[in-house]
């Protein structure tokens, strides 16, 4: 008898397919050059100094890629607990306790996804910046004694408002630094002129990757945020290689073409909305469905951005890398946060934001110290928090969140009549 | 009865499904509450025959019907769902129809919903996942002082002081309880600490301001809720009448408002 029949859509985005190929390769060069020895292996947090690291000679494995890996096909649910019982806290971060839950019980999505494949690569150094939080340097402390290899990286000043030359001066020596157990590792020195290539090619990556995402300022927009959780991965793991860059070429393209053909991400966008936090990612499948059965389009987020570094300028390798890895949003004060969400805001013709409250990635949750009470006051705009987490599912509440997204999105109607 | 147009809600909550049936005047003509149970459909069914039943209609006389709460979607003879928020909020403003706050105590989650004088959400919040402050706090720790749901208004009531629960915590605050027990501390005491522990829940979600209407089965069964929080507030609040209906008066006015 209900005449209500909410219907999801979604649209094929086809450079796909290219994406799911290159990061094919980027695990099969990894697992054979650990099998083979052929090459060394760093292991490099997420917005760590990857440049440097390809530069003198390293194949790179992102940890934090293997975290949400676990996240999105829901084995961290099942890992965790591992790691909870030898010490590593359910309230830490959950990319680490899924991580090492995974490495001590042995499976991993890698094997799954791609055969004969066993897992993460044997590293050879583990490098971290803390720019993301303290758990990264934790975590490789963790595979520093199970390897017995170096963990060395940068630490990273937080809470930062205006940059000053003294935290680029920090930061800037402390990569350099870096170089030489690198190159003791490497057994090579490093070459300068190739490191000025590979932070050329980064900033190619990476001013291709904004171009992407803004795209969605368009009305309708052609791209989700969901869609983007999903196309980051090479500007994550690849960033640096021209794979990356011609990847980006092609999906910026197609992009284009959706804008001129307005094709819509969401069919029907009634509504548009900013995400701001991690992903849930064992949920993105329910979460992009329930929005789209409510013509309701999310399609900017913090997250994604977080691998936009216009900083990065080849000229200037080691001062623009930490220009690039300290003026990222998650180091920066609140006052810089509200600012930076104003332009969002404007450039991408929000009509609401949505929080998520990760319950082991206090860094990553902008909503603990008053900041969606302050926006809804100064942009009149409705605001929603959801309580969840990037990959521990046990804190997530699917009930509740459905119903508080519902409810939202009958504000926003409201709020439109 | 049956030349005007009648309109449905039903409200199938975590702990109860209510039905209301309304008229074209938008006045209460039948309803029913009974415990949701396993199965939502069954229930949704039972319940909405039952208020039929009581006013001498059938399921055909109901020119619409929404449903909401946790089983909106499991109830099959509904013409369209709206959100408990949605559901709440138009309860409350039909009653007090200008600028509200609306506190909805309900079987496992708490909601506070601001209200404009236009009927228009200006913002709402639920509570974290914890149900601590919710039906489900006081029915567990009922349960575990054995003592019937339907007694804890009348001994909070006994109470000539309060014991303050320290933990926000269902668990820790039984564990408290068996303390308080032993070092002597006389039930109904205990009982309104419970009430008291509900309402810095409520308190400490949102803001509370201007006029606040207190709806939901909690509230009720156990009124003086509100009159401690009203102590709390330091003003007078409401209950909004037919508190435990709410959501299922809300569903039919959105429906009957709908059907236009």
């Amino acid at each position: 008898m209900s005449t209500e029949k909410p219907k999801a859509t979604f649209k094929k985005i086809h450079s796909t397919d290219k994406m799911k190929v290159i990061m094919e390769q980027h695990f099969r060069e990894l697992d054979e050059a650990a099998k083979t020895k052929s090459r060394k292996i760093a292991w490099c947090t997420s917005v760590g100094p990857a440049e440097l690291l390809r530069a003198a000679g390293f194949l790179v494995f992102f940890p934090e890629n293997h975290g949400a890996m676990l996240g999105s096909t829901r084995m961290a649910t099942d890992l965790i607990p591992v790691a909870n019982a030898i010490g590593y806290s359910p309230d830490i971060c959950s990319y680490l306790t899924a991580d090492i839950g995974s490495y001590i019980k042995g499976t991993s999505p890698i094997s799954k996804a791609y055969p004969g494949i066993s897992g993460p690569p044997r590293p050879d150094v583990l490098v971290f910046n803390t720019n993301q939080c303290r758990d990264v340097h934790d975590w490789f402390n963790f595979y520093g004694r199970e390897f017995n290899v170096p963990v060395i990286g940068v630490q990273t000043h937080r809470g930062v408002g205006d940059i000053t030359k003294a935290h680029i001066d920090s930061i800037s020596t402390q990569i350099k630094a870096l170089v030489p157990t690198l190159e003791e590792i490497a057994g090579k020195k490093l070459d300068y002129d190739e490191l000025k290539r590979i932070v050329g090619l980064s900033r190619q990556c990476t001013d291709l990757w904004k171009e992407v995402l803004e795209i969605a300022s368009n009305v309708p927009s052609p791209l989700t945020f969901f869609d983007g959780t999903i196309q980051m991965g090479p500007a994550v793991v690849l960033r640096g290689e021209q794979r990356a860059v011609d990847f980006y070429k092609e999906l910026l393209a197609e992009l284009k073409q959706r804008v001129k053909d307005r094709v819509a991400a969401i069919d029907g966008e009634k509504f548009r909305l900013y995400w701001e936090g991690m992903p849930v990612w064992g949920k993105l499948r329910e979460l992009s469905t329930q929005f789209a059965e409510l013509s309701t389009c999310v399609l900017a987020s913090t997250y994604c951005s977080s691998w936009v570094f216009p900083a990065l300028d080849p000229d200037d390798p080691f001062d623009s890398m930490a220009r690039a890895y300290i003026e990222l949003f998650i180091v920066r004060d609140e006052n810089y946060k509200e600012k930076y969400f104003e332009n969002q805001v404007n450039k991408y013709k929000i009509d609401g934001m949505i929080f998520h409250d990760a319950k082991t990635c206090p860094n990553n949750s902008n909503n603990r110290y008053g900041m969606p009470e302050r926006l809804a006051k100064k942009y009149d705009m409705p605001m929603l928090v959801i309580h969840g987490d990037l990959n521990d599912l046990r804190c997530y509440s699917e009930e509740q969140a459905r119903t508080n997204i519902e409810a939202f999105i009958e504000q926003l109607a409201e709020k439109k009549s | 009865m049956s030349q005007n147009a009648f309109f449905g809600g039903v409200d199938i909550g975590a702990s109860a499904t209510k039905v209301a049936i309304i008229d074209d005047a938008r006045q209460l003509v039948a309803s029913d509450v009974r415990k949701t149970g396993v199965s939502f459909e069954a229930c949704a069914q039972e319940a909405m025959d039952s208020a039929l039943a009581s006013c001498g209609l059938n399921l055909s006389d109901l020119s619409r019907i929404f449903s909401t709460g946790y089983g909106r979607h499991n109830v099959v003879f509904a013409h369209g769902t709206r959100t408990e928020i949605a559901c709440h909020a138009r309860a409350a403003h039909h009653f007090f129809p200008h600028r509200i706050t609306v506190v909805d105590v309900g079987g496992q989650d708490n909601k506070i919903i601001h209200i404009g004088a236009d009927g228009k959400r200006e913002n709402f919040k639920m509570n974290r996942k914890c149900a601590a402050g919710t039906g489900a706090f006081l029915e567990e720790v009922a349960q575990r002082m054995d003592i019937p749901m339907d007694q804890l208004d009348s001994l909070a009531r006994e109470a000539s002081s309060i014991v303050h629960m320290g933990s926000y915590c269902t668990v820790f605050t039984k564990t408290e309880i068996l303390a308080h027990l032993r070092a002597g501390k006389k039930i109904p005491e205990i009982v309104a600490g419970l009430i008291e522990s509900v309402v810095k829940r409520i308190v400490e979600m949102n803001p509370l301001a201007g006029d606040v209407v207190v709806s939901g089965g909690v509230v009720d069964h156990n009124p003086v809720l509100a009159e401690m929080l009203a102590r709390h507030l330091g003003h007078a609040v409401h209950i909004l009448p037919h508190a435990q209906l709410a959501g299922a008066l809300g569903a039919a006015l959105l429906a009957a408002e709908e059907s236009k």
